[in-house]
């Protein structure tokens, strides 16, 4: 089976995020008020041939941990479904 | 002494020369090593210059670990061997596990491109054992993603084990506790930001980084 993967690589929550501070001072700048909590991450999205849905959130999830992902700080949110 | 020193070039590298020029200056027989070779050529020490390995694509360093000559690195620095990172072999040595913490985007993020002020917190290193605790060294930085990170149990065990070697006066880039440069718990792999061998001729404004250099090409880091 062919799964599209995307994998979104995020700082981990209490590390300091200075391109979304930086993000966040310029929507108040222009004028969008209450925007708060702004982080920035990135989405990874590959496709990946697996014998089923587990097989391929195993391999997905240690290819996070092993180079998409720094653990140290950041940490993967995987979405997995079937190629369509 | 650690006479010959490889120098590991990656796709991306761009202070090998520099590198090389200050090793050789201060006596010792620098050569380049290839990152995709699995051997150290039977070297008696490493120096990861700084750059962009691999154009610092998904993260600084990420890639590069990955590297041929990086397995061999990393069994060299388990069996004592002295090893040093600079800059982008700074975020090369967290990312290959052999230094705690990351390197993060500089608060305020900026790139940086200036001298400033580092100071001795400890000379148990490779990189110190010939200066002394409290010298005040003037090295420039140049990066963007220098911000040292860490958890709070692993800045605990680097104050507690001694193994930050060198922290900024005036912090630059958000490090946490000030941190420009730690060692291993084996005071044989050390990583800093800063560039001593930009600081190693008075024709470039500051010889400060010659003291490290030095420690490093003398190798008596095990001063305990």
């Amino acid at each position: 089976m062919v799964y599209d993967a995307c994998v979104e690589v995020k700082l981990r929550e209490g590390i300091a995020d200075p391109q979304g501070s930086t993000i966040e001072k310029a929507t108040a700048n222009l004028g969008f008020n209450g925007i708060t909590n702004v982080r920035v991450g990135k989405c990874i999205r590959f496709q990946i041939e697996a014998e089923d849905d587990q097989e391929a959130n195993n391999i997905v999830t240690e290819l996070c941990s092993r180079f998409l992902t720094n653990p140290v700080i950041e940490e993967a949110v995987i979405e997995i479904q079937v190629a369509g | 002494m650690s006479n010959n020193i490889g120098v590991v070039v990656f796709p991306g590298s761009n202070c090998e020369k520099d590198a090389m020029e200050a090793l050789a200056d201060l006596g010792a027989k620098p050569r380049l090593l290839w990152h995709a070779d699995n051997t150290l050529q039977g070297v008696d020490a490493v120096v990861i210059p700084g750059g962009f390995a691999h154009g610092d694509y998904l993260r600084p360093g990420a890639i590069a670990r990955f590297s041929p000559a990086m397995e061999a690195i990393i069994d060299f620095a388990n069996g004592g061997g002295p090893v040093l990172g600079i800059c982008n072999g700074f975020q090369v040595l967290t990312e290959a596990g052999l230094l705690p913490g990351a390197l993060q985007k500089n608060a305020g993020l900026k790139f940086l491109c200036k001298e400033v002020e580092l100071r001795v917190e400890n000379t148990n290193s490779v990189l110190t054992n010939m200066a002394h605790e409290g010298q005040i060294l003037r090295i420039p930085i140049n990066h963007f993603e220098g911000n040292f990170t860490c958890t709070e149990e692993t800045l605990i065990e680097l104050q507690e084990k001694q193994q930050i070697i060198l922290t900024y006066t005036e912090n630059p880039n958000g490090s946490v506790a000030n941190i420009a440069g730690i060692c291993n718990a084996g005071r044989n792999v050390v990583g800093l930001m800063p560039h001593p061998e930009r600081a190693c001729h008075s024709l470039l404004g500051s010889v400060d980084g010659r003291v490290l250099l030095e420690s490093f090409i003398q190798g008596e880091h095990a001063k305990i």
